[in-house]
């Protein structure tokens, strides 16, 4: 019975509870079933609030009787465990912050999703602070990725993408600061949006990179991400970061698919550093766009540099009492990334925000004659759990670090993007393309992901667990 | 700048600047991860930018 309801999307969802269907409290109990039985197969879970859950599914069903209209009626979701929710210590991945007092209210963006009449299930594993690509956690346990449980989620949104692609709830909301979103959609099989930087509240989580840091959901097809991400937006006097933007509605575009859009590969940095199904599954999704043209986006490997400097710099400042007084009881894997960012010199820091705005101005300059860029969201399938070092172009290098080759350039500037999942023939594991759109255009993005789903290019199957 | 660094040397100076503890078994990785951001680094200084270019903050009084 409660495998029933496991394959459907948030809109399938959200119409069948809002047409009395089926209620709200049977789609919540039927997930926290799926829970019980596949989160131990692959660790995505720290926490289930499952009395809140039911507690909120009546109340939904209650209020649907009552004549209300909820967007999200009865839609399970979860949320990565930096987020804060109602009577939970907020984790970030971390040992440290378990003596943190409990959250007292939920995070704007939980607020907004519970408003909207979906359902909290609980809070996911993550790489601690945020500071990771792998899935792995020495705190909570590894992360499996449910398509392949000896391999990498991807991270840090770890238990994110592993709870979507194994069908514990259709939605979970993550972070993305240089790829945290979008490597684990890859890794996993997911659509996943990184909206403009500045677009949604970052109120009630917690921080990593002020100058990087963005959120967004995860879901198994571009139709949920437009639902989603217009219950998210709209303006919040609590993040003085967000940039003070009127909502604008993606899910009426979609329709719209990519006519009339100028798109391009691209080119440079992005067809060099990877496996040949990196590139194969942007072909793929390139031809089924009729794309031919490619553009060269310089400095890429650059920006990427910059990136990393701001977030080692800025982290370690941000966890410098952490780390002074506890350094034994961070995650080894990211401890000593964090000692080392707190020595950074700031002419180093500087001169990376200044180049920054040049790299901003000059990815505007290219936007003038391009509506959509694709490019590779991971270099490589998911990589065997514990993959220490690789070797790309007979070169080789240390894993970690390099997942994130090419969504740092991006987040980077703070451009939206969303992720595809492409399958290519016979492969045993999807991998992820980024759909590139201009700043404040998440509307672009989300047309041509939806398109490639409709046409079959792209899809998110719940893995067979 | 870029062609002298080294790691031993800096994380040596600067772990007491900072007020740090660095365990003997730490210290190797803390090092290559200190000559890796200098790699980067690198690659962002010798970029030359014009003195009106200028960071983006979002701090607003």
């Amino acid at each position: 019975m409660s495998e029933l309801t496991r394959p459907w999307t948030a809109a399938r969802t959200a119409n069948a509870v809002r047409n009395r269907e089926i209620s709200a409290e049977t789609v919540a109990s039927n997930a926290l079933e799926v829970i019980k039985r596949v989160n131990p197969l692959v660790n995505a879970f720290t926490e289930v609030t499952s009395e809140r859950a039911l507690l909120e599914a009546r109340c939904v069903d209650t209020a649907l009787a009552a004549g209300h209209d909820l967007p999200l009626a009865g839609v399970p979701f979860a949320v990565k465990n930096l987020y804060d929710v109602a009577g939970q210590t907020t984790l970030a991945g971390s040992r440290i912050n378990r003596d943190a007092p409990a959250a007292t209210a939920d995070g704007h963006l939980v607020s907004k999703l519970k408003a909207s009449g979906a359902i909290l299930t609980g809070c996911l594993n993550m790489g601690e602070y945020a500071y990771d690509f792998t899935g792995e956690n020495s705190h909570d346990g590894t992360c499996k990725n449910p398509h392949d449980l000896t391999r990498m989620t991807g991270g840090s949104s770890s238990g994110s993408a592993s709870a979507a692609a194994s069908g514990m709830v259709p939605v979970t909301l993550g972070s993305d600061t240089n790829g945290s979103i979008r490597v684990p959609a890859s890794f996993c099989g997911l659509f996943g949006l990184k909206p403009t930087f500045g677009r949604l509240s970052r109120a009630g989580t917690f921080p990593f990179v002020a100058n990087l840091d963005h959120l967004g959901p995860l879901t198994r097809s571009a139709e949920d991400l437009a639902l989603v991400y217009d219950v998210l937006q709209g303006l919040d006097p609590a993040d003085p970061w967000q940039a003070s933007r009127t909502t604008q509605p993606t899910l009426p575009e979609l329709p719209k698919g990519p006519d009339g859009l100028r798109m391009a590969v691209a080119g440079g940095f992005f067809r060099q550093m990877g496996e040949p199904e990196a590139f194969d599954a942007v072909d793929l999704v390139a031809r089924a766009l009729g794309i031919s043209e490619e553009i060269d986006i310089p400095e890429a490997a650059r920006a990427r540099a910059a990136a990393y400097v701001i977030t080692t710099a800025e982290s370690s400042t941000l966890l410098l009492d952490k780390i002074r007084s506890r350094p034994q009881d961070f995650d080894p894997d990211t401890r000593d990334r964090f000692i080392s960012g707190t020595m950074v010199p700031a002419v180093w820091l500087q001169q990376a925000h200044r180049f920054r705005s040049w790299f901003r101005d000059m990815m505007r300059e290219i936007f003038k004659s391009v509506d959509i860029l694709l490019a590779p969201a991971t270099p490589f399938h998911a990589l065997k759990s514990g993959t220490r070092t690789m070797t790309l172009n007979g070169q080789e290098m240390l894993a970690r670090p390099n997942i994130g080759l090419f969504t740092q350039p991006i987040s980077f500037i703070g451009l939206p993007v969303a992720t595809v999942p492409v399958w290519l023939d016979g492969a045993a594991l999807p991998i992820g393309v980024q759909v590139i759109a201009p700043a404040w255009r998440e509307d672009l993005a989300l047309r041509v992901a939806h398109h490639l789903q409709e046409m079959g290019t792209v899809q998110a199957p719940v893995a067979d667990l | 700048m870029t062609q002298k660094f080294d790691p031993k040397a800096y994380v040596a100076a600067m772990a007491p600047v900072i007020g740090l503890t660095i365990e003997d078994a730490w210290r190797p990785v803390v090092e290559a991860n200190i000559a890796a951001t200098e790699k980067a680094a690198a690659l962002v200084m010798e970029f030359p930018l014009e003195d009106t270019v200028q960071p983006a903050p979002v701090f607003q009084a």
